[in-house]
Order: structure tokens, then C-alpha cells, then sequence
């Protein structure tokens, strides 16, 4: 199993990701510029948090066509996962591997700060790991995290059982109240149909280590690892 | 050469969270006839001479779809006129 973690010009999380898998995990994991375009080494593809391209125009708008994103596509049309983080996320909705869009947050503020998580769908590649309906703590750092979709994506998202993650209060409940950006359904976090390609808003490589304050972060990478 | 004048805004019913805080910030400065605001963004893109109108057009066109704008939360209009270099 081989990690590849990709590097735009303005991406930031990319050395947390490689540290996670490389130092924590153990596991193989290599940057990929985001001019290569030499794909076919990798198991997985972590593409990571930051301002790929300054996120100007819109974030991910530009990210999505650089050379790297190309390969990414046909990648993932062929079976490969690929998981976006943050900026990550926003570049494959963008890109159109995952539907919906990201808009700025419901009030207009960058939140940097530790939120609750429902797992709703454990029966993924990338969520194994994790018990139904368990509740993760995990950090976001976003001003553009407000996840909108249509009413009938979303009820698609619904019934094929794409929402990874939703934002929930200490206890589970997924509330109003506990989600930081206005985004629809509270989603966090939601796969493609095929559930090769997931993108979520939190950081889980920022969950880690104890010394982080969470290691809640872990089962995603576990899960692709495929062991304990 | 062309000149394509574009003005992307949001759809409606997608929260304009921006427009919406600068709405308010006018009355809270005691406008108190502001109905509505809108935020966009605005691009002008210059074209090669050379191109018939319905080039350009499809040429402008592509380009809103392809980049300037994101069409599941935004929509565009084009101005097209024809300027001297």
C-alpha cells in the first residue's frame, strides 16, 4: 500500500499528512508535484489542506487543472482512492469528482477550532476502522467549508449512503447547533458512488497523536492500511 | 479585437453570507431603503482579433463555464463588444 501526497503550490497540510503516514504509520508515502503526472505507483492519493493556487477565483477552481488533477481523474475513474482534506476537498468538488460545491461559511468567519463528528457510513475503505455512529474529535480551519448541494443531490447522497461524516455535539447529536458552517445536513464529509473518493472538511492528520489532543484522526488512515 | 465584460453572481437560493453582512452594515449606517444586495465577481477579457462573433461568443462562453464560474452555485452574463486596440 503506497501513499501519494500531492503538492500545489500553496498547500500547507502536505508535510502533516506525509508525517502521519510515514513517522506514525509507518506506511510508503512520496509528494507528487503537482506537475507530475506518474500516478500509477500509487494505492492512495491524499490530496492535502492549504490554499492550493491562493485559492483564487474560487478554492480548488485553479488546482483542478493543473497536471497532477488530470492523472487524479483517471485515477479514480479507474478504482484508485482518493482522499481530500480541506483544500482537498474543495479541489474535488471543483474538479467534479465529488458533487456539490463549497461555499464561504454561513458567518463570514475563518473557524479554527476542534469539532464533534458522527461517522455515518462505517462500511467504507476508508471508515473500517470505526464503530456506526461513532462520535470523532477532530480540528477544522476553514472559511470556505459551507458544503451546498441540490435537494435532490442530497437526498441522493442519502439514500446511496455517500455522507462519511457529519457534524455532531459531544454526545452524537447531529444539531444545528453544532455545525460550524452552515452546510447542508451538517455534512462534514461524503464519498462518490463508487466510495473510492472521499472529501471532508476536518483534519484527520491533525488528530493523531495524544500530544494533538486527538488520535481520533488514525482510522482513516488505518482503515486504508487495512490493519489495527 | 473583442472584449467580453462578465459578471458572475450566485444563484438564487444559495446563501450570499457577504451580501448579506454588507446589506446590513448600510443600514446599520441608516440607509433605510436598501431592498436587496448582491455580491459578484467581475472579469474583462480581451480576445484576439480575428474571431467572428459567434467565435467569441462560444469562446466566452466555454470559458465562463469551464472556470470563471462554478455552475452548481453561480451564474453569469456576458457583454460582448467590439473595441479598437
Amino acid at each position: 500500500m503506497k501513499f501519494g501526497v500531492v503538492v500545489f503550490p500553496g498547500s500547507n497540510c502536505d508535510h502533516d499528512a506525509y508525517h502521519v503516514l510515514k513517522h506514525v504509520l509507518g506506511a510508503r508515502v512520496e509528494y507528487i508535484w503537482h506537475k507530475d503526472t506518474a500516478l500509477r505507483l500509487f494505492d492512495v492519493i491524499v490530496l492535502p489542506g492549504g490554499f492550493a493556487y491562493g485559492d483564487y477565483l474560487r478554492a480548488g477552481a485553479v488546482a483542478r487543472f493543473s497536471p497532477v488533477m488530470q492523472e487524479i481523474v483517471k485515477f479514480s475513474a479507474a478504482g484508485g482512492k482518493v482522499i481530500g482534506i480541506c483544500n482537498g476537498f474543495q479541489v474535488l468538488v471543483e474538479a467534479g469528482l465529488l458533487p456539490g460545491a463549497l461555499i464561504p461559511n454561513d458567518h463570514m468567519r475563518f473557524r479554527c477550532q476542534e469539532v464533534y463528528l458522527k461517522v455515518a457510513n462505517n462500511a467504507t475503505e476508508y471508515t473500517r476502522e470505526y464503530q456506526a455512529g461513532q462520535v470523532l474529535k477532530m480540528p477544522i480551519a476553514h472559511y470556505s467549508g459551507q458544503y451546498y448541494a441540490e435537494e435532490d443531490v442530497l437526498k441522493r447522497l442519502q439514500d446511496q449512503e455517500r455522507i462519511a461524516f457529519q457534524y455532531c455535539d459531544a454526545r452524537g447529536e447531529v444539531d444545528p447547533a453544532a455545525n460550524p458552517n452552515g452546510s447542508k445536513l451538517n455534512i462534514a464529509g461524503i464519498f462518490n458512488e463508487e466510495k473510492n473518493v472521499l472529501g471532508m472538511m476536518p483534519h484527520p492528520e491533525r488528530a493523531t497523536e495524544a500530544i494533538l489532543g486527538s488520535t481520533d484522526g488514525l482510522g482513516i488512515f488505518k482503515s486504508l492500511l487495512g490493519k489495527d | 479585437m473583442w472584449l467580453a465584460k462578465i459578471v458572475v453572481t450566485y444563484k438564487r437560493g444559495i446563501l450570499d453570507p457577504e451580501a448579506k453582512t454588507i446589506q446590513h452594515a448600510l443600514e446599520t449606517l441608516g440607509y433605510q431603503d436598501i431592498a436587496g444586495l448582491e455580491t459578484g465577481k467581475y472579469f474583462e477579457v480581451k480576445l484576439k482579433s480575428g474571431l467572428k462573433r459567434p467565435q467569441a461568443e462560444k469562446l466566452v462562453n466555454e470559458i465562463c463555464d469551464r472556470l470563471l464560474s462554478n455552475p452548481v452555485i453561480q451564474k453569469y452574463t456576458v457583454d460582448l463588444e467590439e473595441v479598437r486596440q
